[in-house]
């Protein structure tokens, strides 16, 4: 393979593991958005607010931001009657990011975040992969013109919407990152298993430089994830972007149970799995960074562990929501009559 | 199992013909669907009937599977997308016979949220077993849900949320009817991604349904209790 020579890259070669940063959307709430409000309104209306997001995960130690654009696609912002507003909103987005990173005092990445377009993708709904992927290319231009270094295609389930933003990625010729969430019985809620993701670029000509998990239930089911991508190709770079332990509902309010000390437990673990860029997802603040950034720097400094186990996982972490995604393959299928004329 | 020849829909005797329709509804396969459907017409069988074993029945092994892992999303929207297929020629039938319902249900993705997938399937499921239902789409308000109860008079009230930001408009809701003294009259079954049984517990709803398939049988299983009530006072 050819040495890589983007940003991204170089600073993998240079850094070994890097620290990625924490939850986007619970973070803004916490800043007053309200529920039902488009989050990228605020690159336009509230800058500061994205900037002060930025800042505390670089400032927490972070070497990678993601774009508050997770939302900034046609298809999202349509919802929100911005459907015209897709480059000037991901384009302000990533200039925010940009500033933040650019006046830090060591390198920071400025990922673009792109999400899911919420729209099922045909036969199963009326979006054809053409059509994804002329979304995604005007959604990523936005980015690329507010200077970002990477594309960071996130929460994904579907292969066939990952293949269409894979490609508009390589329309627009910038390296990039695919992360799903793997939060059905272990697998993407369209049956995508963990250790499969890498077949999903079989086709396409330019691979990307990561693949990995975000979001999805807990971080011990992310951590059998991530073991299932690295088991299945230990030479991936893999991304590892867990919520901040469970959600549990206490009342009417949602906490997430994990604490700077667990989140530095599961960072640790990451890497021993084989992930080489650890963050958090929904409830990952700035403390939990913090604690997370700690522990990363002092097991940077000591030798690798072995690959964890699932039952060292479940004993450290806490324990899985979802079977993992191999014991489901284990289940007796049905017996059937006989098949159709295929 | 591995029968290679053609399968001829007609030249089947009813039970290998139901049990075929039940692996082709498995398999999504709607123009066979259809086909099935008017086959058993055609020897006679009431609408009720080839809605309840053959579709119905082919559900809910749908159901079970996906509950189980075993199938995802895309089979499952296939699988609806055929059944769907066979309602459209039965349901009118089915007015025209005076066929039982099992009720009536009232769905929305919650204000402020806009993820409408699980609430999609649950819709379909709940209408592949025999319920009538009646789909508010995402961003559902309060004033929504009350005109679609004043207009269609549902059994169950159905709400959906994807997002922890969005799961408390639930509460409004039906806060909301508890105020209008009308919140008894309904089930109100509530679900999605980030919930739970306590959540559903705290904001007073009668059940949390973790899946399509959960919400199928708690909404019998509801009603069922809500009959027999009736049926007692």
């Amino acid at each position: 393979m050819t040495k890589r020579t983007d940003p991204l890259s170089k600073l993998i070669a240079e850094k070994g593991v890097l620290l990625a940063d924490g939850a986007t959307g619970t973070t803004l709430f916490a800043m007053g958005l309200t529920s039902g409000d488009s989050p990228e309104f605020w690159n336009d209306t509230k800058p500061e607010n994205i900037r002060q997001l930025h800042q505390g995960f670089v400032d927490a130690g972070s070497d990678i931001i993601l774009t508050n654009t997770f939302g900034g696609s046609c298809h999202r912002l349509k919802l929100h009657n911005a459907q015209d507003r897709v480059h000037e909103l991901n384009k302000k987005g990533a200039q925010i990011a940009r500033e933040v990173a650019d006046a830090a005092d060591k390198k920071v990445i400025v990922a673009g975040s792109v999400g899911p377009t919420g729209e099922l993708l045909f036969p199963l709904g009326p979006l054809t992969m053409a059509e994804a992927q002329v979304a995604f290319v005007e959604q990523m231009k936005g980015l690329i013109d507010g200077g970002v270094d990477v594309l960071w295609i996130e929460t994904m389930s579907s292969p066939d919407e990952i293949q269409a933003a894979a490609a508009a990625a390589q329309e627009v010729g910038m390296p990039y990152i695919v992360t799903a969430s793997f939060d059905t019985a272990g697998k993407t809620m369209m049956g995508l298993a963990p250790n499969n993701i890498h077949s999903v670029f079989d086709g396409q000509a330019e691979k990307p430089l990561g693949v990995g998990a975000n979001c999805g239930v807990g971080a011990s089911d992310m951590l059998s994830s991530i073991l299932d991508m690295t088991g299945a190709d230990p030479e991936a770079i893999v991304v590892a972007k867990a919520n901040c332990g469970i959600p549990e509902i206490q009342g009417e309010n949602v906490v997430y149970t994990g604490t700077a000390e667990l989140m530095g437990d599961y960072t640790c673990m990451a890497a021993d799995a084989g992930a080489t860029i650890i963050g958090g997802c929904c409830g990952t603040s700035c403390e939990h960074l913090v604690g997370m950034r700690a522990s990363l720097d002092n097991y940077l400094k000591s030798n690798r562990g072995p690959r964890p186990t699932i039952e060292e996982i479940v004993e450290k972490i806490g324990p899985m929501i979802n079977a993992t995604s191999a014991a489901n393959d284990l289940q007796p299928k049905r017996e059937r009559k006989g098949r159709r004329r295929s | 199992m591995n029968d290679e020849a053609e399968i001829i829909l007609s030249e089947l005797n009813d039970d290998d013909l139901v049990l075929q329709m039940h692996d082709d509804l498995y398999d999504g396969l709607k123009d066979e669907i259809s086909e099935g459907v008017n086959i058993l017409l055609g020897r006679g069988w009431t609408p009720y009937d080839v809605l309840t074993k053959a579709l119905v029945e082919a559900m809910r092994i749908v159901g079970e599977d996906f509950r189980d892992g075993i199938l995802f999303v895309p089979e499952v929207l296939l699988a609806a997308g055929a059944m769907k297929g066979g309602m459209g020629i039965l349901r009118p039938l089915l007015v025209e016979t005076g066929a039982p319902k099992l009720g009536t249900m009232v769905v929305g993705t919650v204000k402020g949220d806009i993820h409408d997938i699980g609430k999609n399937l649950v819709g379909m499921m709940l209408e592949g077993a025999g319920f009538e239902v009646f789909d508010l789409g995402i961003n559902t308000d309060v004033d929504q849900f009350l005109a679609a109860i004043e207009e269609h008079k549902p059994d169950i009230i159905g709400m959906s949320a994807l997002l922890t930001t969005t799961m408390p408009y639930m509460k409004v809701v039906i806060d909301t009817l508890k105020e209008k003294g009308i919140r008894d009259d309904f089930i109100i079954l509530v679900g999605g991604a980030p919930l739970n049984a306590e959540f559903g517990a705290a904001i007073g709803a009668d059940a949390y349904c973790r899946d399509a398939a959960v919400a199928v049988e708690t909404a019998k299983e509801l009603m069922a209790r809500k009959h027999n009530q009736q049926a007692s006072s």
